[in-house]
């Protein structure tokens, strides 16, 4: 593993996001800025998968499902980085006739994408019915993963999911809740606190880890790494992971008025001057 | 001429013909997976998962989570048929279909049992007369609602065929079983039950038997001749043979146990205007209300949707298009 490289791309996947939701005039860039150390380490450290052909079933890898749509613009970043799709196609964000909705599709067909997902809560069923095909298959040695928003947890469903995957050992399975405690109208804790997540989770019969330097690359792989050691253990397993909205541009990072709200030129290229680039295989997108 | 005669070969649950079939499925194609939330009796598919035990889930009485596992279960290239009662398994969980299976295009097949009035004395919260409306409406989203045992027997096997998201609607009562056991299930696909000239009743769902039954009281009575049409595929509509018929009859019935909001008679009022059929139409359907307690037939009666119903409606239309009786 190559931290330096991880970090480069880190900040290359933070230029991406800003650039993307300012050309669109919209987006979310908050959660994005959050969630990127965690799509960097499971994107290049720790899923198997085939990028350059991508199929459906994803036969014999890794599948991702992506619970909170709204943080699509990372999303579609280290897909493109990872060789899922062109990294040019990221100009064409929220825009007419885009594979880049605002929210991710399968509608569309962009490579990479196996679920839609926006309307929240949705996004562990689908997650535990494709783990429950990769048993069915006998694919015993992979894994899904999922990621969730904190505030997403206020959803229903989700607790329906979490009671399943518990009580039904569903122990191919990797979930993880993008911890930084800010949802749209406040604090977490303001609008519908989540009290003592990790018992909350452990009661319902899964393995819960928690990493509270969610925004260091090496802590992320290793967080994953060690969830990984605990598949077929008979439980899901869940990370808690503590971010910070917009992380890494000062004026952004814990102020959840950056959920969905775009920089503007100004604000742009004061946060491109705090993200640079020290590797030369790295660029930013073509703005078309 | 002499209307073509169905005979009642026995009551019979439709649920049962869709539990049956897909235990059937199950052992042809090891790819069929079932979920069912809580109500694994009620759709007859005991059967199914006792045998196949590995790929049955019973995910408990959370039908939001069933959809989503569902959609995930067809990822790995699994058929799942996920079964519950119509109400729960369109209205309760709108969203997770609309986004996870309908937006994001999973062969799901959406199983809703116990559709209608005719479910009876659970009443109004559980009796669904909006789901073939709510269902319709979502892009890439066939509809069918089958009318007896036979054919909801012929229609599970043919879903399974297709690919693509699916609901398939019957109910709960033991109906007249009529149709050809060996009947081949086309989707979207009009199935001519009689030939007429005076009228088109256009039907679907367990009022497809009650219509049999009125016309051969028309035929005996006042010497009418229904054309009778089963539309067991609400989408895609089979126009053709709609507007074929109409336009030799000149007035048309539809008649189902639904809201006449979002229905088939509304589906097919469209069709005839975009075909420049101007024609009358009459509903047989319930009128914008909810159910209540009752027995099935009860109901029937009340909500003016029984043979006795069909039959004050097609004289009146009939009487309209100036048509002397024979």
């Amino acid at each position: 593993m190559n931290i330096q490289y991880l970090k480069n791309l880190c900040s290359q996947v933070r230029r991406d996001i800003l650039r993307m939701v300012h050309n669109a005039k919209s987006g979310h860039p908050g959660g994005s800025l959050g969630c990127t150390e965690y799509f960097v380490a499971l994107y290049h450290e720790i899923m198997h998968y085939n990028a350059t052909k991508f199929t459906m079933n994803g036969k014999n890898e890794d599948l991702f499902f992506l619970s909170n749509g709204h943080i699509s613009p990372v999303y579609y970043s280290i897909l493109s980085r990872s060789g899922f799709f062109p990294v040019k196609e990221l100009s064409t964000f929220r825009k007419l006739n885009s594979r880049l909705q605002g929210h991710p599709s399968v509608h569309d067909g962009l490579p990479g994408i196996r679920i839609s997902s926006g309307s929240l809560g949705q996004g562990m069923s689908v997650a535990i019915g494709a783990a429950l095909s990769k048993k069915l298959n006998k694919e015993f040695d992979r894994i899904i993963y999922s990621l969730h928003g904190d505030g997403e947890l206020n959803e229903g469903q989700i607790w329906e999911s979490i009671l399943y995957a518990g009580s039904k050992n569903i122990d191919n399975y990797i979930a993880t809740v993008d911890y930084n405690r800010q949802q749209i109208d406040g604090t977490t804790d303001e609008v519908l606190s989540l009290g003592n997540l990790r018992k909350k989770f452990e009661s319902f019969n899964w393995k819960v880890l928690e990493e509270l330097e969610g925004n260091n690359i090496e802590k992320v792989i290793n967080i994953l790494k060690n969830a990984k050691n605990e598949i077929g253990k008979g439980k899901p397993i869940l990370i808690i992971l503590y971010t910070q909205m917009g992380y890494g541009v000062d004026f952004m990072v814990g102020d959840n008025t950056w959920h969905g709200k775009y920089p503007n030129k100004k604000e742009l290229e004061k946060a491109l001057l705090q993200l640079k680039l020290s590797e030369s295989s790295l660029e930013d997108y073509p703005i078309s | 001429m002499n209307m073509k005669q169905y005979e009642n070969k026995g009551l019979k649950e439709t649920r049962a013909g869709f539990g049956e079939a897909l235990t059937f499925l199950g052992e042809k194609n090891t790819k069929i997976v079932a979920l069912c939330a809580d109500l694994t009796s009620s759709l007859f598919m005991n059967q199914f998962s006792k045998k196949f035990p590995e790929r049955f889930f019973q995910i408990g009485i959370a039908e939001a989570n069933m959809m989503g596992i569902a959609a995930g279960l067809t990822i790995g290239e699994y058929i799942p048929f996920a079964g519950t009662f119509a109400n729960f398994a369109t209205s309760r969980v709108y969203d997770q279909i609309r986004q996870s299976i309908a937006y994001s295009h999973k062969n799901v097949k959406i199983c809703a049992s116990h559709s209608g009035l005719t479910l009876g004395e659970d009443g109004a919260t559980h009796q669904s007369l909006e789901d073939i409306g709510m269902m319709k409406m979502l892009p890439g989203m066939t509809v069918i609602n089958t009318c007896d045992y036979n054919q909801t027997y012929s229609a599970t096997l043919a879903i399974a065929d297709y690919f693509g998201p699916v609901y398939l609607r019957f109910g709960r009562p033991a109906v007249a079983n009529f149709t050809d056991k060996n009947q081949v299930f086309e989707i979207g696909k009009a199935v001519l039950l009689t030939k007429g000239k005076d009228i088109t009743v256009v039907c679907t769902g367990h009022l497809v038997w009650e219509v049999l039954e009125a016309s051969k009281v028309l035929y005996q009575k006042e010497g009418i001749e229904c054309e009778i049409i089963n539309i067991h595929t609400i989408k895609p509509l089979d126009e053709k043979s709609i507007i074929r018929s109409v336009n030799k009859t000149k007035c048309i019935l539809t008649a189902e146990e639904h809201n006449y909001w979002g229905g088939l008679g509304e589906s097919v009022a469209r069709i005839l205007t975009t075909n420049r059929c101007f024609v009358q139409q009459s509903f047989i359907a319930v009128d914008d209300i909810f159910g209540e307690s009752g027995k099935p037939m009860e109901l029937l009666k009340k909500y003016n949707i029984d043979r006795n119903a069909i039959i004050k409606k097609i004289k009146l239309l009939i009487g309209k298009k100036g048509k002397k009786k024979n």
